[in-house]
């Protein structure tokens, strides 16, 4: 700190635009969830806790629930992997580096619907490139087993940059001369990546699991484009269930109650990382 | 210019208190030094002078009038940091035109100014530069130019030269002395090294934990350490202590270490525990050939130029003294060690307060 | 060299990976109409602009386009503004229940936006917004907020207290050390995060889904995914127009990736 000058003025602004806009409606969710409300025709009445006792017994809900983790565990551990191949690859030095890394980031800045589209795309069972390079006639959006694994795939291409990016920062912090002495030490490569770059990337590592369980957790744009929830909501995650029950159906009480069940499954997740960051960390 | 008046002042930062108590004028015109070891809390004085910090009690008055209810801008003091803080992305020219800008000032005299201070500092070459462009030394400079251009009532000087290399240091030293005779500009220093402390200063406090153990001109506080805190901190390389007791019938005089001395002072009363304090500068080591003093062991010689310093057990006490370049010792070779009973410093051995 | 071969096979299929899709896109959108429906060839034997200019014609995609510039150029202003000026009470002056501050910002990022999108719709439609590029400017700048926040302290916690002590006793207020001293020192952070708001707010689809309607007042995403068609699916028209609301982010990502890099790791590796 510089002294003993007040800055509340300062971070008055940023304050108030957060709670108008992200924590107010946190408790007007919660509020709207007790509540029967069809907000085309002003239906509005207050039901209790009737959302939640539904929501237990609704067989969809429970399937979007287990395809969303579904999801969130396998893209995110194919992320991670694949994420840690390619920061070790970039780690090494050679010419155009530079430019690989950028090439690496470009999913990252493509638009999310448009990577869908380009998947669907490239999905197509007819004429998807997909197909011709694999020699296959996979119905890939069209078959319930493939059409998640579809999706997974596209989430990881769309999100692997982002792990690159935090792996590669994570391996340059590693002193150089560590790695030399352990090679001194008579390491093999092999050795020298589980005992020393390994334990010393978990803290990134922990925090790339963190943001992309978060952010795969709460998915929604990528798979809605891609396959709207289909085929028989096989690919519905819990953030389309509760979008399609607010905007398709207009049952804002039960939408809500569902964004509410999302915004808690987030919320517990959040606190159990923000926990072990702190234990891990310093 | 201004006289500076401390009257009780304290300072706390939650339930820790970094200075307790000051009670202090620094006299017009005054090149003044807190010195003492980190976590003294001499740097909390000078931003509580800066009104970077509040005083929990008690108040600062320049020439009497409180400086409480000013800002740091209106108390019209200027301050030189450790790090220098000059503005990364501004010019020389506008690292130094920058408290005038403030100011208001017109552009002409914004610019007079400016080249006035830098002409005196010889940074006329460099004004167009930024920061980074420049040598430690340089940067110095700047951040004094910076203080010395709005003609404040007070300089502060927060550790200004430890961030330079030992040659610059020294020259900066002797600098920073002929610009304060030139400006005669009440100058509050802040510094952890005792020789720049000793070097610089009309007069100087060492601080130990919040408090002044000392005040005093460099001669007096170098001569007559008010206790053994201050007596081990100034002087390189420091003094040495060892335990004595007041010898019981006859004469009064101290036993130390199987001798006996005589300093001339008033000794208290016989069986009263004292620390002796000599310091190495005053020990003359010699060859085992000469007569007088007492036998020691050499542990070790470390050359200083024109004599050694020199290393030495006597009677199973580790202690440090001088010797003549030519003085034929050799490590773990024996010697003579004599110093004259005027140099003997005698403290309490239980408040530590000189005697 | 040779044992450099497979570390080099690799890496193609890295970038073969990461680039494939997009250059797929790109060769798609030059195909025409006949060509879509065939496999091999890989490349258009006829390559044709007419999607492109389909695009353009047969939609209101430059409204579309400048819909999307308007609100990622005024979300990137604010939030940087907003952002800026919050990263500096909390990073140099003294701010009430700081800590408590810096969790709730972390807690945003954090939020599910599924979960205010009910809400919002409510208040939105009450205020009559819908269908306003205001509502979505105001929800991305708040939601893009702990990015800017974030990003914005770690960097300004890197600049010493010192310049900031030297230029209150120089004379500066705590807005003018701000605008005077921390903004123009701190332009490559502000610009990386712009970066990151820009790309955000440009991409953003579940509220430019939700608070739009009309075709004339969507943004590129809703846009795309929506895209209409008559009996098939026109992926060429669809590809043209990716490539077209794609082709400046590319450019962008290659032009400062560095920058990107240093927006996104700041306080996520080092802190």
């Amino acid at each position: 700190m510089t002294g003993g000058e007040k800055g509340n003025r300062f971070v008055l602004p940023a304050m108030a635009l957060l709670s108008l806009v992200t924590f107010y409606p946190v408790v007007y969710v919660v509020y709207l969830s007790l509540q029967r409300r069809l907000v085309i025709f002003d239906i509005a009445e207050f039901v209790g806790v009737d959302n939640y006792l539904f929501l237990i017994q609704d067989a969809r809900f429970w399937n979007a629930l287990k395809n969303t983790a579904y999801f969130t565990v396998l893209s995110v551990s194919l992320e991670l992997l694949l994420g840690l191949g390619i920061a070790l690859l970039l780690n090494r030095s050679f010419r155009f580096r530079g430019l690989a890394r950028a090439v690496v980031l470009v999913p990252w800045a493509i638009p999310t619907v448009v990577s869908a589209k380009m998947w669907e795309w490239m999905y197509n069972p007819d004429y998807g490139i997909l197909n011709y390079l694999l020699g296959a006639k996979i119905n890939w959006l069209g078959d319930p087993f493939t059409a998640i694994h579809a999706a997974v795939l596209m989430d990881v291409w769309k999100t692997v940059p982002f792990a690159v990016i935090l792996l590669t920062a994570g391996l340059q912090i590693i002193p150089q001369e560590i790695m030399r002495a352990a090679r001194i030490d008579g390491a093999s490569p092999c050795q020298a990546f589980r005992r020393i770059t390994l334990p010393l990337l978990a803290p990134v590592i922990l925090v790339v699991l963190i943001f992309r369980t978060l952010d795969a957790f709460r998915v929604f744009d990528s798979i809605y484009v891609l396959t709207g929830g289909g085929p028989a909501n096989t690919t519905e995650t819990l953030s389309i269930y509760a979008y399609r029950v607010l905007f398709q159906t207009l049952q804002f009480g039960y939408g809500s109650a569902l964004s509410v069940v999302v915004f808690l499954c987030t919320g517990s997740m959040s606190l159990l990382y923000i926990k072990m960051l702190t234990r891990g960390g310093r | 210019m201004a006289e500076i008046t401390f009257k009780g002042v304290r300072k706390h930062f939650g339930d820790v208190p970094v200075v307790r108590g000051l009670d202090l004028v620094i006299r017009d015109g005054e090149f003044f030094t807190f010195v003492g070891p980190s976590g003294c809390g001499k740097s909390t004085i000078l931003n509580l002078i800066a009104g970077l910090e509040e005083a929990t009690e008690g108040g600062i008055y320049f020439d009497g009038e409180p400086i409480a209810p000013l800002s740091p801008k209106d108390r019209d003091v200027a301050m030189v940091f450790q790090s220098y803080a000059l503005y990364p992305h501004m010019t020389v020219y506008e690292n130094i035109a920058f408290p005038l800008r403030m100011k208001k000032m017109k552009r002409d005299a914004v610019d007079e100014e400016v080249r006035r201070a830098a002409d005196m500092l010889g940074l006329v070459s460099l004004l167009d530069r930024k920061p980074g462009e420049l040598s430690g030394g340089q940067r110095q400079r700047v951040a004094l130019g910076r203080a010395i251009v709005r003609k404040p009532r007070v300089f502060l000087m927060d550790e200004p030269l430890s961030n330079l290399d030992a040659r610059l240091r020294v020259e900066m030293r002797a600098e920073l002395k002929k610009l304060h005779l030139r400006l005669g500009i009440t100058t509050v220093y802040v510094t952890h090294d005792q020789a720049e402390a000793l070097g610089l200063s009309d007069r100087l406090a060492v601080l130990h934990r919040g408090v002044i153990r000392q005040c005093a001109a460099p001669s007096e506080v170098y001569a007559e350490p008010a206790d053994t805190f201050v007596a081990g901190f100034i002087g390189s390389p420091p003094i040495n202590l060892l335990p004595g007791t007041i010898r019981e019938g006859g004469e009064p005089a101290v036993l130390c270490n199987g001798m006996t001395l005589c300093p001339p002072v008033k000794l208290p009363p016989p069986g009263g525990r004292v620390t002796v304090g000599i310091r190495p500068e005053d020990i003359t080591v010699s060859s085992p050939m000469g007569e007088g003093g007492a036998e020691i062991t050499v542990t070790l010689l470390e050359e200083a130029g024109h004599f050694t310093w020199v290393d030495f057990r006597w009677n199973g006490a580790d202690m440090k003294g001088t010797a003549a370049r030519d003085a034929n010792l050799k490590a773990d070779g024996k010697g003579r060690m004599s110093f004259s009973p005027e140099s003997v410093h005698l403290f309490d051995a239980d408040s530590g307060r000189r005697i | 060299m040779t044992r450099r071969v497979p570390f080099y096979l690799l890496l193609a299929l890295a970038l073969a990976y990461s680039a494939g899709p997009f250059l797929w896109q790109a060769i798609t959108s030059l195909k025409p109409e006949a060509e879509l429906a065939s496999l091999p060839p890989l490349l258009p034997l006829r390559p044709t602009v007419s999607h492109y200019v389909t695009v353009f014609t047969r939609y209101p995609f430059f409204r579309i386009i400048s819909n999307s510039a308007v609100v990622a150029a005024s979300t990137t202003a604010l939030s940087l503004a907003v952002g800026s000026l919050c990263a500096f009470g909390l990073s140099k002056l003294r701010v009430f229940r700081k800590r408590l501050i810096l969790a709730l910002v972390l807690s945003v990022s954090m939020f599910p936006p599924i979960a205010t999108v009910s809400p919002l719709f409510i208040v939105i439609r009450a205020l009559g917004l819908r269908d306003t590029l205001f509502a979505l400017i105001v929800i991305y700048t708040t939601f893009s907020l702990p990015l800017s926040i974030w990003a914005l302290t770690n960097f300004f916690d890197s600049v010493p207290d010192e310049i900031f002590r030297a230029a209150r006793i120089d004379g500066c207020g705590p807005f003018q050390s701000f605008y005077r001293i921390m903004l123009p020192l701190s332009a490559p952070a502000l610009f990386s995060t712009a970066i990151l708001v820009f790309i955000f707010s440009w991409n953003e689809f579940l509220f430019a889904l939700t608070f739009t309607s009309t075709a004339a007042s969507r943004t590129i995403p809703v846009a795309i995914a929506l895209f209409p068609g008559l009996h098939e699916i026109p992926w060429g028209d669809i590809a043209a127009a990716s490539v077209t609301v794609t082709a400046p982010l590319v450019m962008l990502v290659i032009a400062f990736q560095r920058r990107i890099v240093e927006g996104l790791t700041s306080g996520a590796v080092k802190g």
